[in-house]
């Protein structure tokens, strides 16, 4: 109820009052149809995200819609090489609007260690994309901060890039440390 | 392990062989272009060889030995599910120099030869259908070749306008150190260990590892 009372106001009156592109963007982030264009080994990230166990369910972007016409939130898992790309461009345009860009992993952000010839270094070479996010794979943990970031970002209307922020790993013998401390 | 293969190509070729050699078990035939089809038609049909299985065609490309020495080796890797045995056969070819195909002895060399054209442009002769297979057709040049250049891309899509730098942490080396690695400046330390071909592209001496030139 948090929620709806940062987006409605209105108090005891009876009444609910907001503003049209507040009521529109909480609408629409909660009603996030996405389409999985998964092309390597990241799609395993994204399924154990789809899974039961991380539930992307309770965000409101549990359907998949494998077709692009039906889906308003394109998640580019894995990488893209340069015989992909216009296949890529197509689907984007094809989508509805308002549509939303997830870059899934390092791949898709800007081509991980595929500098060569084959791979489009970034997606956002070939589409506009509103969140990006790091990991080779990401953890599911990344992927929901992804999920929120746009959350935010629709609500707020704003469609300037993002990245998802990682923590800075302690070296492995701190953790350990850590761990046998506790 | 399989010098009995060996033994049964020099029977029947004899001088036509330009080489051959073992080394722990990896037995090898280097033979002349025009002897190819020739060569691998003997090792299927031969029942001693009975080479069935065609694993792989390949080629490798030797740009620093050339006038010496025809630049590509072809590749030809054997096995036999009976005999239980393997064999390598490779040729030397030139520039431009075509080959008789052997998607006619084993039907899987189709789309092997069209990888090596594709990535080599080696031609093959008879082949029924020489097209790209891995890249499309708009592509120039073959990526597999030590002169294609490191950094050349041929996007068929127009790049969108972004902004010059990326945002963290996909910065220069995308928080990956084995990701978009800077050559030039890496070639400019001078004892890193690179790839030979790409410190010739880049004008830069064969570079050895730091321990190496101290020995010398």
């Amino acid at each position: 109820m948090g929620e709806v009372t940062a987006v409605l106001g209105g108090g005891q009156s009876g009444f609910a009052t907001s503003k049209f592109d507040a009521l529109l963007g909480w609408a629409r982030k909660y009603s996030l149809f996405q389409y999985p264009f998964v092309t390597a080994c990241c799609g395993m990230e994204h399924m154990a995200t789809a899974g039961a166990r991380y539930d992307i369910e309770r965000f409101g972007a549990g359907a998949p819609r494998f077709s692009p016409r039906q889906s308003d939130l394109l998640w580019v898992v894995g990488t893209i090489t340069q015989k992909q790309a216009p296949a890529l461009k197509r689907i984007y345009e094809q989508m509805t609007d308002p549509k939303y860009v997830i870059a899934f992993g390092t791949c898709a952000s800007c081509g991980g260690f595929y500098d060569n010839y084959t791979t489009v270094p970034g997606i956002d070479k070939v589409v506009p994309v509103d969140v990006f996010i790091p990991g080779c794979p990401p953890r599911p943990e990344a992927v929901l901060d992804a999920l929120i970031l746009l959350q935010d970002k629709i609500q707020n209307g704003d469609r300037d890039p993002v990245v998802v922020r990682t923590a800075q790993p302690a070296s492995p013998l701190v953790q350990l440390g850590q761990k046998r401390s506790t | 392990m399989s010098q009995l293969v060996l033994e049964r190509l020099r029977a029947r070729f004899g001088e036509k062989l330009l080489e051959t050699s073992s080394f722990r078990g990896d037995e090898q035939a280097i033979v002349a272009p025009g002897d190819w089809l020739e060569v691998a038609t003997f090792l299927r049909d031969e029942p001693e060889c009975a080479m069935d299985h065609f694993v792989d065609l390949t080629a490798v490309d030797y740009p620093e030995r050339e006038p010496e020495l025809p630049r590509f080796d072809l590749v030809l890797l054997l096995r036999s599910l009976g005999k239980k045995h393997r064999i390598r056969v490779k040729t030397r070819l030139r520039e431009g120099q075509a080959v008789a195909t052997l998607s006619k002895v084993w039907l899987g060399a189709d789309w092997t030869e069209r990888e090596v054209w594709d990535m080599f442009g080696i031609k093959f002769d008879g082949h029924p259908d020489l097209r790209r297979i891995l890249m499309y057709e708009e592509f120039e040049g073959h990526p597999l070749r030590k002169d294609y250049p490191i950094n050349k891309t041929q996007p068929l899509v127009q790049y969108r306008e972004v902004g010059p730098s990326k945002l963290a942490p996909f910065g220069p080396d995308e928080g990956n150190p084995f990701g978009r690695i800077d050559w030039l400046q890496r070639l400019g330390g001078g004892n890193r260990q690179v790839s030979p071909a790409i410190s010739v592209q880049q004008g830069q001496k064969p570079a050895l590892s730091a321990s190496t030139e101290e020995k010398n």
